[in-house]
């Protein structure tokens, strides 16, 4: 018994306590943005951020007068867009890596690969030229694009691992029992894969909903995603905190609830082609 | 040759995984390799925004003048100093969460799920976040250092050019920690328990066997992780941006921001590019060794 409870001890002198300090350092900006938000803006620079006389007013505020529903509205559209072109080009692209064997397919792939490792500074000011002689600056369709730069490379490389992870003899089956290639594909990897394009789509959905300098670059006035808007909060002359943490919170919390409901999955298929290394 | 002696491989079987991968590979030349190229198009002219009718070809001129230009060299400073603090600081610190998450204990799920929470936010959020914090009369860090007696007066952590850089660095870390943290569990996971076993039975220390088993069983990982991790803090300005725009003076600035400051601000296309351009060199060494070892995996 006395080894036990010794052992215990050590444990959550050694375990659990690190843990709870690194949660708190990780945790805390988080939550003292949460209780800015709550707190009244008179009060919060007389008494500070507190949860006596916690209040709703500053979301009220964002909703009523700020008008953030609209730029939900544009966060979700260009988000969406992104995950429809991402996985429409990738899913095909990814079956075919992981499918057949032809050449040029290692230089393709690195290809794939070389564009996320590529500062986006030396992308946006191009991008930026090109959209302006299309006229398409301040529309969906050029933050769509511009997220597709990052989603469609990255999404190929997350697909290709997904299928990479069924079997090759389950199609090689279902051909030799009549099914045309197409009908594999679609009557026996796809439906395998649903989970892994659900992963992808999500991730291609949060890092576009995140994205900022494209927003602000291609976007900013007809079309305005929540992160440029959170930006715009800041005033000429003083800044309203209690509006500014309401925002934060109401801007981070899709692709934060996204995350962890379906992490497990996502980080199994991020950290599949790094570990092996 | 080999056409007498292997069986040929059918059209359809040649045809179709270009025509599968041609979508994907068409949109990202017109919208990745393209543009690149007009990038390093436009640092050989003369461009200003203002002026969209002048494009007078200059060869080198905007890199010569980069080379000549302070605030060019003072960016890059601070991009090395930005990379060689940030990337160790969240390495150590996602290794030390590591190896607490991979131990036995009731709450370890909940643990694991919540220490990735910096990685899913906004880097907007956590820029105005972190303004917040340090604010210098109502931030709740000068709070906590006044009541704690460390600091005698409220230090305005952003506006203090002494300080700035540090105090992005620090909202980096915490950025980017986790990251290393979910790889590097990853790579424990994928070491066999067995070779634990051994060793204890063998009566090694708890030390030795961290340096002999999970150090070199990490290894590959640790490589991955900070090649990636070099290659995306270098390139991250959207933090920079948001917290300080660069400021006070030029004293966050980094290479990448000043180039997209140059174009944004200045509208100055030609010279912003080129600084673009030169820090895309710059870091080429490190996308190729990046690539090498990526390649090595491509079955």
């Amino acid at each position: 018994m006395m080894v036990r409870n010794r052992s215990l001890l050590r444990r959550i002198l050694t375990v659990d306590l690190p843990v709870a300090l690194i949660l708190v350092f990780t945790l805390s900006p988080y939550l003292w943005m949460a209780l800015t938000s709550v707190t009244l803006e008179s009060n919060l620079f007389t008494q500070g951020p507190s949860l006596v006389g916690a209040t709703l007013e500053n979301y009220w505020r964002l909703f009523s007068t700020v008008g953030f529903g609209a730029n939900l509205l544009d966060s979700f559209i260009v988000a969406g867009g992104t995950v429809i072109v991402g996985l429409a080009l990738a899913v095909p692209a990814a079956y075919a890596f992981s499918r057949f064997r032809f050449r040029g397919r290692r230089l393709l792939m690195l290809q794939f690969l070389v564009i996320n490792m590529f500062p986006l500074v030396l992308l946006i000011l191009p991008l930026f030229i090109l959209m302006k002689n299309l006229g398409l600056v301040d529309t969906y369709a050029a933050l769509i694009v511009a997220n597709s730069t990052v989603a469609i490379p990255f999404s190929v490389w997350m697909m290709t691992s997904y299928i990479d992870g069924i079997p090759r003899s389950l199609d090689e089956a279902a051909m030799t029992d009549g099914c045309t290639r197409f009908g594999a594909l679609f009557k026996v990897v796809l439906p395998l894969c649903t989970p892994g394009i659900i992963a992808t789509g999500v991730y291609i959905f949060i890092t576009a909903w995140n994205e900022y300098l494209y927003a602000l670059t291609l976007g900013g006035r007809s079309v305005k995603p929540i992160t440029v808007a959170i930006q715009t909060l800041i005033g000429e002359y003083q800044v309203e905190w209690g509006l500014l943490t309401a925002g934060g919170i109401v801007g981070a919390m899709p692709a934060t609830l996204l995350f962890l409901v379906i992490q497990k999955r996502l980080i199994a298929g991020m950290t599949a082609g790094a570990v092996k290394g | 040759m080999s056409a007498t002696t292997a069986p040929p491989v059918p059209l359809s079987r040649r045809v179709l995984p270009l025509v599968m991968l041609s979508p994907a590979v068409l949109v990202t030349l017109a919208i990745v390799f393209l543009p690149m190229v007009q990038a390093v198009w436009m640092s050989l002219h003369d461009y200003v925004l203002f002026r969209p009718k002048n494009f007078d070809w200059v060869g080198l001129k905007n890199f010569t003048a980069a080379l000549q230009d302070p605030v060019f060299w003072t960016s890059l400073r601070h991009t090395v100093l930005w990379i060689a603090i940030t990337v160790p600081a969240q390495m150590l610190l996602g290794l030390a969460t590591a190896l607490l998450l991979n131990q036995e204990f009731p709450w370890r799920g909940l643990a694991r799920a919540l220490v990735i929470i910096p990685w899913a936010l906004p880097s907007v959020v956590i820029a105005l976040m972190w303004v917040w914090i340090y604010d210098s009369n109502y931030g709740v860090l000068n709070d906590l250092l006044l009541r704690l007696n460390v600091i005698e007066s409220s230090i305005p952590w952003l506006a203090n050019p002494d300080t700035a850089l540090y105090a992005i660095i620090l909202t980096l870390t915490w950025q980017g920690f986790p990251f290393f943290a979910v790889m590097i569990l990853a790579g424990l996971q994928s070491i066999p328990k067995s070779y634990y076993e051994a060793a204890s039975i063998d009566g090694a220390s708890q030390f030795r066997q961290f340096w002999h088993i999970t150090l070199p069983g990490l290894a590959g990982v640790l490589m991955t992780a900070t090649l990636l991790r070099v290659i995306w803090v270098a390139n991250s300005i959207d933090v920079i941006f948001v917290m300080t725009g660069g400021g006070p003076g030029y004293s966050t600035y980094t290479l990448p921001l000043y180039a997209f400051v140059k174009a944004r601000t200045g509208l100055d296309y030609g010279y912003g590019s080129a600084l673009a351009v030169s820090f895309t060199i710059l870091l080429l060494g490190f996308v190729i060794l990046y690539l090498r070892r990526a390649g090595r995996n491509i079955g």
